[in-house]
């Protein structure tokens, strides 16, 4: 636990240097370990495992646009549960549970491996992907599914590069405003 | 799209910083301060003789309350706006300045003979007093609860009134070197109830701007 933390903690320091490459392996490797613990705090509240996915979704979000509310001088993993907990909390609320979530309950790491998540994947993100408005959809399906970089999308579409990277930006703070008012 | 696909967006959009919150609340404080400042220097201004109240207990204890109340309340914003923060630890740095405010009444009590206290505590200045404090904490709860919206405060309600608090505090340090009235007991009467509205103000404020 000791190791992972300081691993994931140096890879949020490089990440936030700029070195996109770390980020991208620090945002799979902690996917994992987020899905057990929604799959943990849904199971505990009786609540079936269709939206382990989207607490999931909506914690990567959060802790992207919200990157900014970690202290370099903290440790990185109870920060990240906190989100964790807090994104669990407002997936409960939205469907109408009793939400209670003790600090405990999420503050230590899961001891199994996470569920399968395959059949799980994507079916409210493609609902709320639609949501964005057309170039931010292109772009973000561009990035995303066709894995293409910044600067290609910017040569298709004949934009500039940092047009694409503000339109993406916005896409991602759209998305998660979208899990946040989404009805269920 | 699956987590995957986000995590390649996320990725893709690069997590090089924004500016830390700290600063955002920092520069919140800069501009919000800026205007309250401005109505101190139309409305109010430093009290002639600052010299000679600086050699009083009363002024300076009066200063220290308030300058400890913004300094709690700057430290609970900051720590608040984290996900991960103990907000019972926030909550027990703030009630030190009640603490000394608590303190210093005990010792007006113990110098001063009862007759004189319901004057010190009416003053001559309590109308001003909440007017001014109410009126310059408005400009930094503003700036404070935009800056706020980049924190992911566990408790959006909580965040925003200790907003309030800090901008109910600053406007109460500005307005400490302007009033002659400087007793603990006119401080306990007249302070708060300003200071209480700016953080209810704040706490209602939060609740609806400061989800995440």
């Amino acid at each position: 636990m000791t190791d992972r933390e300081t691993h994931w903690a140096g890879l949020m320091r490089a990440a936030i240097r700029g070195d996109d490459g770390a980020y991208r392996r620090l945002l799979k490797e902690v996917a994992p370990v987020l899905r057990a613990l929604a799959s943990r705090g849904l199971a505990r509240h009786n609540h079936g495992s269709e939206d382990v996915e989207d607490v999931v979704q909506e914690t990567l979000l959060a802790l992207h646009l919200k990157r900014s509310t970690w202290d370099e001088r903290q440790p990185f993993s109870p920060w990240l549960y906190a989100i964790a907990r807090n994104k669990l909390i407002d997936n409960l609320r939205r469907r109408g549970r009793q939400a209670h979530v003790a600090i405990d309950d999420i503050g230590e790491l899961p001891g199994g491996e996470a569920p399968p998540a395959a059949e799980l994947n994507g079916v409210d993100a493609a609902r709320l992907i639609s949501r964005l408005n057309g170039r931010q959809r292109e772009i973000v399906v561009a990035v995303s599914v066709e894995g293409e970089t910044a600067r290609q999308v910017a040569e298709r579409l004949g934009m500039t590069e940092g047009a694409v990277r503000v339109a993406l930006h916005r896409a991602l703070r759209a998305l998660a405003k979208a899990f946040r008012t989404e009805t269920p | 799209m699956n987590t995957d696909h986000l995590i390649a967006a996320i990725a893709a959009d690069g997590a090089a910083t924004p500016p830390s919150i700290a600063r955002r609340i920092a520069a919140a404080l800069g501009i919000g301060g800026l205007i309250a400042l401005v109505l101190f220097a139309q409305g109010l201004g430093v009290r002639p003789d600052i010299a000679v109240a600086l050699q009083t207990w009363r002024f300076v204890v009066k200063v220290a309350i308030v300058l400890t109340s913004f300094t709690a309340a700057l430290w609970a914003t900051a720590h608040l706006a984290r996900p991960d923060a103990d907000q019972r630890q926030a909550l027990a740095v703030l009630s030190l300045p009640l603490l000394m405010l608590a303190v210093a009444i005990g010792g007006e009590l113990a110098l001063s003979p009862a007759s004189t206290w319901s004057a010190w505590a009416i003053g001559s200045n309590s109308r001003v007093c909440l007017f001014y404090i109410g009126l310059m904490a408005v400009a930094p709860l503003a700036a404070l609860l935009a800056a706020l919206r980049a924190g992911a405060p566990r408790s959006p309600a909580l965040a925003g009134a200790v907003a309030g608090l800090l901008a109910g505090s600053l406007a109460a340090s500005l307005y400490a070197i302007h009033c002659t009235d400087d007793s603990p007991l006119f401080v306990a009467l007249w302070y708060p109830p300003p200071i209480l509205l700016a953080t209810l103000a704040g706490a209602v404020a939060g609740y609806r701007l400061l989800r995440w």
